[in-house]
């Protein structure tokens, strides 16, 4: 097999550094483009990367904050990396993750104060992710058995996702006047992470951050530790291929994108159970849409994830900062010259390799 | 007879609701049609109009009047969604990267992108100064009633359904039709017989770019400004009547017509439309799109090489 990269970078060196490298040539490129647009625009690139930087890093109150939108943002990723890996995409998230938030409002306002943190905090997070598994999965399962595309049936039902959330918070749930629910129950909501650690007063950073992690270490433990996993990115690499190895193939799309859609609702608790306590209309923020800009960043593997999240989550924060020197979109502009740059830099390896790898495998499991 | 000016009035209001969405939908026909999936036709349409504003506005600030400045806007409009579309057809074509995520990337660029521009040019985050825009013909005997004024005597009316014909004629009678349909269909087949498959995809998802950023223009000029985000979706509900319409000019066309109804009734009727609430009308687009996917209804079926690029021959 002719890997030119690992040739040059041999071993475990080569095994990080390949990964690594259209990513970080992404955002090499992406933020130098920037610095141009600054220098364009009359102002000192320097002044203003260094004023992204204090933002992020110079207190714990700002890197709180950026883990705060960093969280969302992983769960998102990591919804759309497990589809990817069955070979769907998943552009749904922002519609699941919106129906989930008003799921597991509606049921923690349903539950009451009744119920014990221990049981009501769980339970809740619970049907945030059915929730958003049941958005996912009538777009799975016309892909598995009319093999409808699910791309344009994930963006179409975001946009019926909008609407009927709408709808449903207008005539059931919503405070006089206003977009959002009330309050959910103490018991329910996550508990910030200023209670532990004091330096991080004041930003809104919460136990989800650690539910993501874990997350993430489980669903990396599920897609390379398993027999399941192990089927599911079979399906992904050739669909063909898998079903004539024995593989449920149309079972393993609608597991993967069932999954994928409850994970992108556990990232609506960052906002409901643990910042805002409520649902709010629009309180996504286009986080399902940068999670696939996550997701690939992080060359959809979940160790690739946190930190592409982090780096997204910083960019978020960081527009408000800088919004003095030049307008604050500049961060968007940032952000979306990454996801051109890294599709364009890192396209997912020689895909026939890594076949005729799972290939080998499965012979020697067999023999 | 109350009842012919209620229709009168809806009819108008459907054709000036489904201008945008008809330009933006031929803009993603030709695109799909030549195996480059647009997703971006949001952004094109955003870029559309914010170029069509800035153009207008510098023009009537050099003195020129309201309809000169607004044929500059409107061709500002095609330059900049040309571009934003060779930038899909650079990342698509010749790198051969994922369509979707480009599509997704390059929506996010615009909406950062013109927001950006807006707050230098304009000093503003939220919205243009105004733009005087395209005065309608004062056509006789046509100007009077609601329907022929906006079918006849709007010049940008006039030139979507001018695009819709020729786009089905292109489609159907024309050896550049036909080679787009193979390019999209089968590249590899087509590239055989000589058919200049990458040109096509360029010239297809360029091509995107300019139509749908029409849309936009005719959106900036009726509102006589830009304002942050306007093109609120449309991008997407053009791209359901593509789908809807199975990837034909015409069937295109008629699904923007159908959508346009359906939200022209929703305004006229204050919402309260034979008791259906206005977010169901509001989801019919994306329903009744992914009832034809699954092919219910007459399925329809997207071309085979979509979302493909090109396997270099070695």
């Amino acid at each position: 097999m002719k890997a030119r990269g690992t040739r040059v970078l041999p071993g475990i060196l080569g095994r990080w550094a390949r990964p690594l490298a259209g990513p970080l040539a992404a955002i090499g490129l992406a933020l130098a483009a920037g610095a141009i647009l600054v220098a364009v625009l009359g102002q000192d690139p320097v002044t203003v990367y260094t004023t992204l930087f204090d933002a992020i890093f110079g207190s714990a109150y700002g890197f709180g904050q950026v883990l705060f939108k960093a969280t969302t943002l992983i769960g998102t990723g990591l919804a759309v990396a497990v589809a990817f890996r069955a070979g769907l995409f998943n552009i749904g998230a922002e519609g699941q993750m919106y129906l989930a938030g008003l799921a597991s409002a509606a049921f923690a306002l349903a539950l009451g104060d009744g119920c014990p943190a221990l049981v009501a905090v769980p339970l809740v997070l619970l049907a945030g992710a059915l929730a958003g598994a049941l958005v996912a999965l009538l777009p799975a399962l016309l892909r598995a058995f009319l093999g409808v595309h699910e791309v344009i049936n994930t963006i179409m039902l975001n946009f019926v996702a909008f609407a009927l959330g709408s709808w449903i918070l207008v005539e059931k749930l919503a405070l006089f006047e206003s977009v959002h629910t009330a309050e959910i129950p103490a018991a329910a909501r996550l508990p910030r992470l200023e209670t532990m650690l004091p330096a991080f007063r004041g930003a809104p950073l919460n136990l989800a951050l650690l539910l993501q992690l874990l997350l993430c270490a489980l669903c990396a433990l599920a897609l390379w530790r398993t027999r399941w996993g192990y089927e599911v990115r079979a399906v992904g690499l050739s669909e063909s291929a898998a079903r004539s190895a024995g593989i449920p193939v149309r079972r393993r799309l609608v597991e993967a994108m069932a999954l994928s859609g409850a994970l992108a609702g556990t990232a609506a608790a960052n906002f409901v159970q643990g910042y805002k306590y409520y649902f709010e209309e629009g309180f996504t923020a286009e986080a399902g849409f940068k999670g696939i800009a996550v997701a690939l960043l992080g060359s959809t593997h979940p160790a690739g994830i946190v930190p592409a999240a982090l780096f997204f989550g910083a960019l978020d924060r960081g527009g408000f900062v800088i919004n003095g020197l030049v307008p604050k979109e500049f961060v968007d502009i940032l952000q979306a010259l990454v996801i051109l740059l890294v599709i364009v830099l890192a396209r997912p390896g020689d895909v026939a390799a890594q076949v005729r790898r799972l290939a080998l495998r499965r012979r020697e499991e067999v023999s | 007879m109350e009842a012919l000016p209620l229709a009168g009035l809806l009819v108008a209001a459907t054709l000036r609701i489904a201008v945008p969405y008809v330009f933006a939908a031929l803009g993603g026909f030709y695109s799909e049609r030549s195996g480059v999936i647009n997703i971006a036709l949001e952004g094109m349409l955003l870029t559309g109009a914010f170029a069509c504003v800035v153009a207008a506005h510098a023009a009537e600030s050099a003195g020129l009047g309201g309809a000169v400045a607004g044929w500059l806007g409107v061709g500002a409009a095609c330059v900049a969604g040309g571009g934003l579309g060779a930038l899909h057809a650079l990342i698509c074509v010749r790198f051969g990267a994922n369509q979707i995520v480009s599509g997704l990337g390059l929506n996010l660029l615009a909406m950062g992108a013109t927001k950006f521009l807006l707050t230098l040019v304009f000093g503003s985050s939220a919205n243009s100064e105004r733009i005087a825009g395209i005065p309608s013909w004062d056509l006789p005997g046509l100007a009077s009633w609601s329907v022929t004024r906006v079918l006849f005597c709007t010049p940008l009316v006039l030139l979507a359904v001018l695009a819709v014909v020729v786009s089905q004629l292109l489609f159907r009678r024309t050896v550049f039709g036909l080679r787009l349909h193979a390019t999209g269909e089968h590249p590899e087949a087509a590239l055989s017989l000589g058919v200049p498959v990458v040109r096509l995809r360029w010239t297809g998802v360029v091509l995107s770019g300019a139509l749908a950023a029409l849309g936009g223009a005719w959106l900036a000029l009726e509102q006589h400004q830009f304002t942050a985000g306007m093109s609120s979706g449309r991008g997407f509900i053009a791209l359901a009547a593509l789908i809807f319409g199975k990837w034909t000019p015409r069937g295109a066309a008629l699904a923007c017509l159908l959508f346009a109804a359906a939200e022209a009734v929703q305004i006229q009727l204050q919402g309260g439309a034979l008791g259906i609430p206005t977010q169901f009308l509001q989801m019919l687009p994306y329903v009744v799109t992914m009832v034809a996917l699954a092919g219910v209804i007459g399925r329809s079926r997207p071309p085979a090489a979509l979302g493909r690029p090109l396997e270099p021959l070695r």
